[in-house]
């Protein structure tokens, strides 16, 4: 098949550097942010390699399919455009612009290289304008991609933050939750739970709930099973922290604890850890 | 055949898996077990499963099973090493082993294993 775009390459190459001239003058004349030497350079840079990337891709008999190799390298230099700008405090649109503003250049091009009768013309301008909407949205695309990432990335970490194991005393752990269990946070709960009982050699776990705001029966079923693993490890649990409202929740729903003690503060779960172990706390009488 | 070796330590047998226990080896290991339990009248079973990274659950309820035996043969039985991903999975599977006692190492099981047996048997038996 031959290549649909050779007429449109074979124009804009005969007059590459004109383009390029004319691009970057727009460019820089449009500008809203202050000129400064290094990032006009950058500019040049990227103008140029994008104009002979765009000719090269054009020539390739497979070009018009966008998802084809040829375009693959002008889509790498789009994506490191994108992230650089992105840096510069750049928005989405002004990135898109980058590529957008190449047109008018190249539609005046094709309406100065073809006479006006010419019935080549209106095929050539439609090939510039879906070839340049469709590089541009994926300057777009790009940005959207990078901000889920970070999106991802910051979740991830408040998820590993709020799920601390601290160790009361010898053999004593308190997990304090913080926020909604959702069977997510349960997976980390219960390995973080499990990796500190082998670590401290713990033998009980005190799991308080004082700060997880609603107790349904999904949440229950996720306290019970991290309770089932704790004790598959040899590790007995006290669920602490149960306010009154969560109390007549959980009897309402009819939700099952299976005989795992609780207690409605902290404290009192420690006081229970220790009579479990055989402690006590005297005062020193000097 | 393969068999899983079962040690006597006092009055109680220590079996330690260090093989992949896959379901036939398994079921040998159920006899093997209540054999020796019957033929040493042990008091208690330990079984360290520290070497296991998978166990599934053919291979948990076969566990269960042993404990079960173990009890009418008035043996107490002690799990102990665990690792957290297979704890993890088992109850992820609703396999919480009700009918077990465990232990973190074989120290704990130990200690533990002699207080159960303390409760259930003739008074002052130890080794």
């Amino acid at each position: 098949m031959s290549n649909p775009h050779a007429a449109l390459a074979a124009i804009i190459e005969q007059h590459q550097a004109t383009i390029l001239r004319d691009w970057l003058q727009q460019q820089l004349a449009t500008s809203t942010v202050r000129r400064d030497p290094a990032r006009d350079n950058a500019l040049r840079d990227q103008s140029a390699q994008f104009l002979s990337l765009f000719i090269q891709a054009l020539k390739s008999p497979h070009s018009d399919n966008f998802n084809d190799s040829v375009w693959d390298e002008i889509r790498e230099l789009l994506k490191s455009v994108s992230r650089a700008r992105v840096q510069q405090g750049f928005t989405p649109t002004e990135t898109a612009t980058f590529v957008f503003s190449l047109k008018e250049q190249l539609f005046s091009l094709v309406l100065s290289s073809l006479d006006s009768d010419s019935d080549q013309r209106t095929p050539l301008l439609i090939q510039v304008s879906s070839l340049l909407d469709q590089l541009g949205l994926y300057t777009t695309e790009v940005y959207q991609q990078s901000r889920e990432q970070i999106i991802g990335n910051q979740q991830q970490e408040l998820l590993e933050l709020s799920t601390p194991v601290v160790s009361l005393y010898d053999g004593i752990l308190a997990l304090p939750l913080i926020g909604t269990l959702d069977s997510e946070r349960t997976q980390i709960v219960m390995e973080n739970l499990l990796q500190g009982i082998v670590s401290t050699e713990a033998s009980i776990a005190i799991i308080d709930i004082t700060g997880v705001p609603t107790v349904d029966t999904l949440v229950a079923q996720h306290l019970l099973k991290t309770v089932a693993a704790a004790r598959l490890m040899g590790a007995e649990c006290i669920i602490s922290g149960i306010r009154p409202q969560i109390a007549q929740t959980i009897v309402h729903l009819g939700v099952d604890l299976g005989g795992v003690a609780t207690k409605a503060t902290l404290a009192d779960a420690f006081k229970l850890a220790l009579k479990r172990r055989n402690l006590g706390i005297y005062a020193n009488t000097k | 055949m393969e068999r899983i070796p079962i040690l006597k330590l006092g009055n109680s047998l220590l079996v330690t898996v260090q093989v992949e226990l896959h379901d036939q080896l398994a079921l040998t290991l159920q006899d093997d077990l209540t054999q020796a339990i019957a033929k040493h009248r042990a008091r208690g079973v330990l079984i360290d499963i520290s070497a296991l990274d998978v166990v599934d659950s053919f291979i948990g309820r076969t566990l269960a099973h042993i404990a079960s035996m173990a009890r009418v043969l008035d043996a107490a039985t002690v799990l102990v090493g665990m690792q957290p991903a297979v704890a993890i999975t088992l109850v992820e599977l609703g396999l919480t082993l009700p009918g077990i006692r465990t232990a973190l190492n074989v120290d704990k099981g130990v200690a533990l294993l002699q207080v159960l047996m303390n409760e259930s048997g003739e008074p002052g038996s130890n080794d």
